[in-house]
């Protein structure tokens, strides 16, 4: 185990720079889940991680060694593929074995590791099977049998999930979470769902156009969402966003589209008429007297709640309510945000303005 | 067709007229489609074949219709030391140039699988040599090896390497080794491009993998590249050697055989006994002959190197 520091780390394809100067420490034992829109750089971070790409500049360094320019097999990680990358010629057991057998263990060492790790992720009844016989849940535990079996310093994993069925991802997911508790080692997890990043990370990393727009834990994003891409990518269904001004005569409020009347609980200083965007979670909506008209367009019971599809002064909103209502598709409904749960972002820079 | 032939299908049943059925019944439709394919592998393939063994029993001359002699030809080959001459060639050359195709067609294609400045201009290139008529580079051959005007004699004695010309294709030992190498300069684009081919199948993460793993370049060869390309050398091979068992074009255009039979290839053997001397029966027993080693090397791929474990489906999903 270690700890890992990406520090101003930059990377170009030819003229194309896509990192702009990252920098994420992660602790040791931490379990660090980079996430983002395709395109954001993630998997290139990863990837230098490993040392599968050459970093243009900055440092990474694994413990108190700079790996730079230290050999991908010398970093003491292991990887986990998203096609998961099995040797399709060897059995689950050589698969396991293989980095052993590179650095001449002894046959009963490699035998007795790929053991351990095969019972830790109940493959032993499918050692002498080939990947090919295997199921797509089955192949993802070899890979992973294949990472625990090296015993390295840092997991890395690289949308490992991607491949599986809806049913199969959760499932997966827990069985990550469970295997990081026991082993604690430290590890570093690429994905572009947010809910991955929510449900398994001690820090989510939030990527976006080759910068880190925020970094914390999963209920720090949540809660406080440092701009409006970040409160826009966390969250699921995504948070809504109302643009307006603010207003400041005696109480704070915050008019939105078609003059439509907002709740604030504190309007940021000297901001009378700023123009800035008002975002509201759509389970922090109440059914309220005082709340804005809002008329019903679309509902979808999902059974364990309701989200409401619905018009704000011509904006589409949705609200989740764990409540039954009986709502039908042109009713007139009133709908409160909780004051002291909205968020404000600057209309130009998407940055946070409410503390 | 099909939408064309099932409704009519039906009544043809009932009215039964025989012309009627084999127009648009759906069995002897399918038959009319196969008609041309096997026509095509009858006649140019099936028959030519039983045409050459039925002549290697009989006696048959060019313009006399010949006789049944039984295993006559045969026995007369038992006890002929230059077709014995021109099965130890035929060996030595497939063996030689086979092995030697296979070590540069995979040193091409690991090569042209790297990434490098004009990639595509020269895996272009690499297939010239293959696209060239074989009588036309032949020939260019017959002229680099030239006992006068050989271009590599003239170069050698320029730089002084050697005093007077070399005579490659007079020299028993010189002429096998020019048509191996002319061989060997034909057959490997084939097999660079086929296991080039191969190559590119192979996904970069398991490379990716292996690195991670601990794999050096020469292990990523090893345990990767190498077994997962065995069932594309298999093939490959098994059409190199037969190509070369039986090749005629190049050692007729450059050696006819010579010198003292020193390059007679079977194949050769067979053409000049037959064709040349008239000996329709003998030439027709030598090509004959060639069979069962061609069985044999086919036999070697599909039981040697047939799919492999790994490949087989059972799928469990």
């Amino acid at each position: 185990m270690s700890s890992v520091q990406i520090r101003d780390v930059r990377k170009s394809f030819g003229n194309f720079e896509v990192l702009h100067g990252v920098t994420v420490p992660i602790e040791d034992g931490q379990f660090v889940v980079l996430v983002g829109p395709s395109g954001c750089g993630k998997s290139t971070l990863l990837r230098m991680l490993a040392g599968l790409e050459n970093i243009t500049s900055g440092t990474i360094s694994i413990g108190d060694r700079v790996v730079n320019n230290v050999q991908p097999k010398e970093r003491d990680i292991a990887m986990v593929f998203q096609n998961y990358a099995l040797y399709p010629h060897m059995t689950v057991a050589d698969n396991m074995g293989f980095s052993l057998k590179l650095r001449n263990a002894s046959a009963d060492e490699i035998n007795k590791r790929v053991k351990r790790a095969a019972e830790i992720l109940a493959l032993a009844p499918l050692l002498d099977r080939y990947p090919r016989q295997l199921s797509g849940g089955q192949r993802q535990r070899v890979a992973m049998g294949r990472a625990i079996v090296r015993d390295p310093q840092v997991f890395l994993f690289d949308e490992p999930l991607s491949n599986l069925d809806a049913k199969l991802r959760v499932a997966m997911r827990t069985e990550i979470k469970e295997l990081h508790q026991r082993l604690k080692t430290t590890t570093v997890y690429v994905t572009h769902d947010q809910i991955e990043a929510m449900t398994m990370a001690d820090k989510i990393v939030v990527m976006h156009d080759g910068i880190v727009e925020q970094m914390g834990t999963p209920l720090e994003l949540y809660d406080k969402p440092d701009n409006q891409f970040v409160a826009g990518f966390i969250g699921s269904p995504a948070m809504n966003f109302l643009k307006g001004h603010v207003r400041v005569n005696g109480v704070a409020t915050f008019e939105g589209p078609n003059g439509v009347k907002l709740p604030l609980k504190t309007a940021p200083a000297a901001s009378d008429g700023r123009p800035a965007v008002y975002g509201v979670r759509p389970e922090h909506f109440t059914i309220a007297d005082d709340g804005a008209e809002a008329e019903i367009i679309v509902v979808e019971p999902t059974g364990s709640e309701t989200q409401v599809f619905a018009k704000i002064g011509g904006e589409q909103v949705v609200a989740v309510f764990r409540e039954r209502h009986q709502f039908n598709p042109g009713d007139k409904i009133r709908l409160k945000p909780d004051p002291s749960l909205v968020h404000l972002f600057d209309e130009a820079t998407g940055k946070r303005l409410n503390a | 067709m099909a939408d064309v032939a099932i409704p009519r299908a039906k009544p043809s049943m009932s009215e039964g007229g025989a012309w009627t059925q084999l127009k648009h019944n759906r069995n002897w439709l399918g038959f009319w489609f196969m008609v041309p394919a096997m026509a095509f592998l009858i006649f140019f393939l099936a028959y030519p074949l039983g045409l050459g063994i039925w002549l290697s029993f009989t006696d048959t001359r060019i313009g006399r219709v010949g006789h049944f002699v039984g295993t006559e030809n045969y026995e007369w080959l038992w006890d002929d030391s230059i077709f014995w001459l021109s099965v130890f060639n035929t060996l030595l050359y497939t063996f030689v140039a086979s092995a030697l195709k296979f070590a540069i067609g995979l040193y091409l294609a690991l090569l042209l699988n790297e990434n490098m400045p004009f990639k595509a201009m020269l895996r272009a290139m690499v297939l010239i040599p293959f696209i060239v008529p074989t009588v036309l580079s032949a020939l260019a051959f017959w002229w680099i090896f030239d006992s006068q005007f050989s271009i590599i004699s003239w170069s050698l004695k320029h730089l002084g390497v050697i005093n007077q010309n070399i005579n490659f294709l007079g020299d028993t030992t010189w002429a096998r080794i020019c048509v191996i190498f002319a061989n060997i300069w034909r057959g490997v684009p084939f097999v660079a491009i086929t296991l080039l081919a191969g190559l590119q199948t192979v996904s970069p993460s398991l490379y990716e993998a292996a690195t991670l793993d601990g794999a050096t370049r020469w292990q990523n060869f090893r345990y990767i590249t190498y077994p997962l390309l065995t069932p594309i050398i298999a093939v490959v091979m098994t059409f190199s050697v037969l190509f070369t068992f039986t090749d005629f074009q190049l050692i007729w255009a450059m050696t006819r055989g010579g010198p003292v039979n020193a390059t007679h290839l079977m194949a050769t053997l067979s053409y000049q006994r037959a064709i040349i001397a008239g000996q329709l029966g003998e030439g027709a027993a030598i090509s004959s002959a060639m069979i069962p080693f061609l069985l044999a090397a086919i036999m070697v791929s599909w039981f040697g190197l047939q799919r492999r474990k790994w490949q087989q489906g059972e799928n469990n999903d």
